[in-house]
């Protein structure tokens, strides 16, 4: 008896750092990673970017898409935090993985990164779908562009696509300057889905036909609406990177050089390289990921929170926002922070002053309106997670002793009062007694 | 005429009404022994009188507590548990926590301010009671007070009722007004143990106010007057009715003006009565200065004003001698008087400080402005116009003694019997109007009724007594109709009337045994049910109590979230505050038509459109009531087409046509798709097309309509069923958050 619980408890000490290691609100970078492939060779050809991961510390667990033994959680516990399906092909996943379990393991608050290709099967468009991502139906359809595709080749389906989209949390500081190498299958977004967006567009000369067959009508997805790379990030925060290439990642691509047709600018090594592994941090969530305090407020001049305020009080309202650079969380400054006083519509809107220790502070005055408000902080900065945090408050009247009791504009009033009465004495005196 | 009659003839009409709840023959007795004693006789009468008024007291208090010896010791129905709710509160909070309450449970998110929207009067009486009880050690619960609250003031107002009938009539007519309210239907319908409403108390008050006011004119005593001041001031503080009052009172002073029956007693009662009533009645938040502001109570005013204008005149004419000088005068006066007046009306009116008539006020006076201005008012079932079922359900004999009780005031008119006049005609067109005003009508039918019935039987004993001395033979004749038969045996001399004022006192007293037996009937059958628990019959005659409501508001109260928000329809929104201690969005305080609309509108859309709304409104549960499974016939589809027209009334997106089929409002496969989709027939019908209700009828019959429904596969997107009661009367849906990915 001894023994066991002995033996348990020094078990759970060397599990312990294990533990702290996994995926957890304080530590929401991810650690382990499933990587599902369709052919082992995949980690051969494209090893820049699985060993890039590994050297930032995740824990890969490479597996076929159709090894039998797949599984995702056990005991209704997850056992990855992340999810990298290089699996372009596969018509079904062995063991018990299927495209809900997908959605399922996205909706836990866990990211994925899926990479489709021309002749994407029904099961990868189906999880792309779910995603709010529409592949071109035609599947031996590729994104073909005319004017920018790279030199190198002359190949027109091997775009060298320079529309990123704006976004340091994404992308990273570093601009990319170099093109990305693009081949494969267009993609379009949901356009009733408003989490998802485009990383990476297509020029608006590209299209999304057979290049062997002959184009007999024109092209369903076409320009600028064609995406290559799309990141979706979930209600939950989970994130999810789709790409229509699956060379995008390869070693391939990730060295050769690049020059896009029209443009004098060569270069020794395409973005792909750059582009991969900055989506790569911000998918497994070492970028962009704010984490916010309660909401704390109290009238000025007291320290505790009250449970009803009077209409036009000055209250004091904070919120502590913090970032996670990958390894701790530091103070996230920023001067887009707005908080709404809200009800039904927002009564007060101000935007908040940081102190730069991650205090995000203002003081405003209650409307003259009484009701149940609400303290709505929405923050949904691009690449960033989403804050959505709200605090209810009832917000009630004066109460009856809380008016003025003489008001100066009165005072005529009180002396009429008092004449009449004083008055009213004096003529009853008058009449009752005088003869 | 002051209530100084023969006892033997007082103790007649006493023992008839005494004679219904079987106490007659003890009276009869002793009234016959008493009078070999004729020096006590004024003490007797006084014993007769006094134990005839506590049997009546009693006997009103009892005759109410069927449903608590039935059921159990409950609150009623709707408004009754807000009352409940605000008086849990005034005792354990105080008086000013109460008069301050904001409540933020209730109208989500716009919150109510309780202590300036209702009338506190009821509150503070049950507070009252219930400390007094307290301080003389019965330590009672709050529950039981409010549950006792209606039956003791309807014990009060009998007393009341005694002292209006002496003071109109006679003291006959006060014992027999008492026994007659004491147990009328319509009285009691809204005053049994656990209808703890406004008008529990306020008609004690009315009558209250009514009777001091009457005896102040008859008196001109500044003192009765200040009496009847504060017996208005106390219905103000109870119920909204009370516009009633003050518009009664002055039509009533202005009548006995134009008749010529001004005089210095009628002013000193009604300029006292109103400038201390307004004054009074200004201190109630709820009322503020509505006196003052409100086209409502321009008449009084106006009125005060006309009997200012009566005394100056008055007075200038005993001043001048000249008659002809006089006229000119008094028609410059009267002209400049009535042109001041309306140029200040009309500058009031026009500048907005007095408000204009409000829409319940022109639904009274015209029965059917409501039905198409305001829907709100014209869809409670209590403000529909009254059927003459009703009327003879809740009146029995008094429907035809009132008429005779007409005509013997105007035989006898005064100043009391005018008053009781007014009262009666005026009340009885109200009741005509809505259904609930009935309860207003109840008191002056039955003091008019009783005058018939005294003043029948005083007659009829009195011929008997005279006949005594002069003995004749005859026999008895056929008689019809009791108040013709004792004209006529009044007007002449007959032979045969000793045997037709016996058959007359039979008749008489057979019909007012029929009155008891009917009222007794009608409370224990129609009134005394808490329509919170439903109680049904068997296929075997056994009982079958629902007590459906009672189960979903504890599933609230114990598996939801304490700040969780659950949108219902207007009606079950106090129920839900006070048992299921959540919040709410609409409930039965009707002030926000929008809001209510709003509502209506999100049960009357499209699932997605719905679930927009509802998440504008931080909507978590939604809370419907169904009956299709019990057979329950108020349930919210038969209600339905009032959420459509009162949502279409303020948004015009709902349109009610939409939901008919040609005119006609149908659930079965006929009927409209918008109204098959709706999210009210989705959420009363999720999962009802694969239950039998009935043998030997399809699945999903809907029994509480008798049809098939038209749409059995129901599928939900935004709401997942959360709670569904044992026999689906109430049905709770959860508003799931939006969707991760989408």
């Amino acid at each position: 008896m001894m023994n066991l619980s002995r033996s348990v408890a020094l078990i759970s000490l060397f599990l312990l750092p294990l533990l702290s290691f996994s995926f957890s609100v304080d530590n929401p970078t991810d650690r382990r990673v499933l990587v599902l492939l369709d052919d082992l060779s995949l980690k051969s050809s494209h090893s820049i970017f699985f060993t890039t991961l590994k050297s930032r510390g995740f824990d890969l667990d490479f597996k076929l898409a159709d090894d039998s033994k797949l599984a995702l959680q056990r005991y209704g516990q997850y056992l990855y935090d992340g999810l990298i399906v290089f699996a372009p092909s596969t018509e079904r996943f062995g063991g018990s993985l299927d495209s809900k379990s997908i959605a399922d393991f996205v909706d836990s608050g866990r990211d994925l990164i899926l990479s489709a290709d021309t002749s994407a099967s029904d099961l990868i468009r189906g999880i792309a779908l779910e995603c709010g991502v529409d592949f071109d139906e035609d599947s031996s359809a590729m994104v073909i562009d005319h004017s920018s595709f790279s030199v190198s080749d002359g190949d027109h389906t091997l775009i060298a696509a320079d529309d990123l989209v704006k976004s340091d949390a994404i992308l990273g500081k570093t601009k990319i300057e170099a093109p990305v190498l693009f081949r494969g299958v267009a993609h379009s977004l949901n356009p009733t889905n408003n989490l998802v967006l485009k990383v990476l567009s297509a020029s608006p000369s590209a299209y999304s036909a057979n290049p062997s067959s002959k184009l007999s009508s024109p092209p369903q997805l076409t320009g600028s609406a064609i995406s290559l790379v799309s990141v979706m990030q979930a209600r939950n925060n989970a994130r999810v990177v789709i790409s229509g290439s699956l060379q995008l990642f390869s070693d391939r691509l990730f060295r050769s050089g690049v020059q896009k047709a029209g443009s004098p600018n060569k270069y020794e090594k395409s973005g792909n390289e750059q582009f991969a592994t900055e989506l790569s941090k911000w998918v497994f969530h070492e970028r962009g990921h704010l984490k916010a305090g309660s909401l704390v407020h109290h009238r000025v001049g007291e320290t505790d929170e009250p449970a009803i305020y009077r209409i036009k009080d000055d209250l004091e309202f904070s919120v502590e926002i913090l970032e996670w650079s990958g390894k701790s969380w530091e103070p996230y400054v920023a001067d887009d922070v707005q908080v709404q006083f809200y009800m039904m519509s927002p009564y007060v809107l101000k935007t908040l002053s940081t102190d730069k220790k991650g205090m995000f502070h203002t003081s405003f005055k209650v409307p003259d309106v009484y009701g149940v408000f609400q303290f709505k902080v929405e923050y949904g900065k691009l690449g960033y997670t989403t804050l959505s945090l709200s605090k209810q408050i009832p917000v009630r009247p004066y109460r009856h002793n809380e008016y003025e009791r003489f008001i100066p504009t009165a005072y005529p009033y009180y002396g009429a009062c008092f004449t009449t009465m004083a008055g009213f004495f004096v003529f009853s005196f008058v009449y009752l007694y005088h003869k | 005429m002051g209530g100084k009659q023969d006892p033997t003839a007082n103790g007649s009409p006493k023992s008839e009404s005494m004679g219904a709840k079987k106490a007659s023959p003890d009276l009869l007795n002793s009234s016959f022994s008493f009078k070999s004693l004729k020096l006590k006789t004024k003490q007797q009468e006084l014993l007769l009188r006094v134990s005839i008024l506590g049997l009546v007291y009693v006997l009103a208090f009892i005759a109410r507590l069927f449903s608590v010896l039935r059921y159990e010791s409950m609150i009623h129905e709707f408004d009754p548990y807000f009352n409940y709710r605000t008086t849990l509160y005034l005792t354990e909070k105080g008086f000013y926590e109460f008069w301050n309450w904001f409540d933020s449970e209730s109208w989500y998110p716009l919150g109510r301010i309780i202590g300036g929207t209702l009338y506190p009067g009821l509150m503070v009486t049950a507070a009252l009671i219930y400390w007094t009880l307290r301080f003389l050690r019965f330590f009672v619960h709050i529950r039981e007070v409010c549950v006792l609250t209606a039956p003791f003031f309807a014990s009060n107002t009998t007393i009341v009722a005694y002292f209006f009938g002496k003071e109109i009539w006679d003291t006959g007519a006060g014992l027999v007004a008492a026994a007659l309210i004491a147990i009328c239907p319509g009285y009691i319908s809204r005053s049994v143990a656990g209808s703890y409403d406004n008008e529990a108390v306020a008609i004690f008050a009315l009558l209250l106010t009514f009777y001091l006011f009457v005896k102040a004119v008859k008196t001109g005593s500044l003192s009765w007057a200040l009496g009847s001041a504060f017996g208005y001031f106390y219905m103000v503080s109870a119920w909204g009715g009370y516009v009633f009052i003050i518009n009664l009172v002055p039509l009533y002073v202005l009548v006995l003006l134009i008749t010529g029956r001004y005089s210095m007693r009628l002013y000193v009662a009604y300029n006292c009565m109103y400038i201390l009533g307004m004054l009074l009645a200004m201190q109630i938040r709820f009322v503020g200065f509505q006196h003052v502001q409100s086209g409502e109570h321009m008449g009084a005013m106006g009125v005060f004003l006309l009997m200012q204008v009566f005394y100056f005149l008055d007075w200038v004419k005993y001043q001048l001698n000249d008659t002809k000088l006089f006229q000119t005068f008094l028609r410059i006066t009267v002209t400049s008087a009535i042109l001041v007046g309306g140029i200040a009306l009309g500058v009031g009116t026009a500048s907005g400080y007095i408000s204009p008539w409000t829409g319940r006020f022109y639904s009274l006076l015209d029965p059917t402005y409501a039905k198409d201005h305001i829907p709100i008012i014209a869809s409670v079932s209590e403000h529909q116009p009254t059927a003459w079922s009703s009327f003879m359900f809740d009146y029995h004999i008094l429907l035809f003694l009132f008429p005779a009780g007409l005509y013997f005031c105007f035989k006898r008119l005064s100043d009391a019997t005018i008053f009781i006049v007014m009262y009666g005609l005026t009340s009885l067109y109200f009741a005509g109007v809505m259904v609930r005003l009935i309860l207003v009508a109840t008191p002056a039918v039955c003091l008019i009724s009783a005058i018939a019935v005294s003043a029948t039987v005083k007659n009829l004993t009195s011929l008997l007594r005279t006949k005594q001395k002069v003995p004749q033979t005859g026999s008895t004749k056929g008689v019809g109709s009791s108040k013709s038969s004792s004209k006529v045996t009044l007007d002449q001399s007959q032979p045969f009337q000793k045997n037709g004022a016996i058959a007359l006192l039979v008749g008489v007293f057979y019909l007012l045994s029929r009155y008891a037996i009917h009222c007794t009937w009608v409370t224990s059958e129609a009134y005394s049910s808490p329509s919170i628990v439903l109680a049904a019959r068997g296929a075997h005659g056994n009982r079958i109590i629902f007590d459906d409501y009672r189960e979903a508001y504890y599933w609230l109260r114990q598996n939801t979230p304490t700040d969780a928000k659950v949108m219902s329809w207007w009606d079950y929104g106090y129920q839900i505050t006070a048992m299921g201690n959540r919040t709410v969005i609409v409930d039965n305080n009707t002030w926000n038509n929008t809001h209510i609309a709003t509502v209506g509108r999100a049960m009357s859309s499209y699932e997605d459109e719905a679930y927009d709304i509802m998440r504008s409104l931080d909507v978590n549960y939604v809370l419907v009531v169904f009956g299709g499974v019990t057979g329950y016939s108020s349930d919210d589809i038969n209600k339905f087409l009032w959420m459509v027209r009162i949502g279409g009334g303020v948004y015009p997106v709902i349109k009610e046509p939409d939901y008919l089929v040609n005119g006609e409002f149908r659930v079965d496969k006929g009927a409209s798709p918008k109204m098959l989709n709706c999210l009210m027939y989705k959420l009363c019908y999720y999962r009802f097309g694969e239950l039998v209700t009935e043998y030997g009828k399809p699945t999903g019959y809907d029994r509480a309509r008798g049809v098939e429904i038209g749409n059995k596969d129901i599928k939900l997107e935004h709401l997942e069923e959360a709670y569904t009661t044992s026999n689906w009367i109430v049905r709770i849906y959860r508003v799931k958050p939006p969707t991760n990915r989408l």
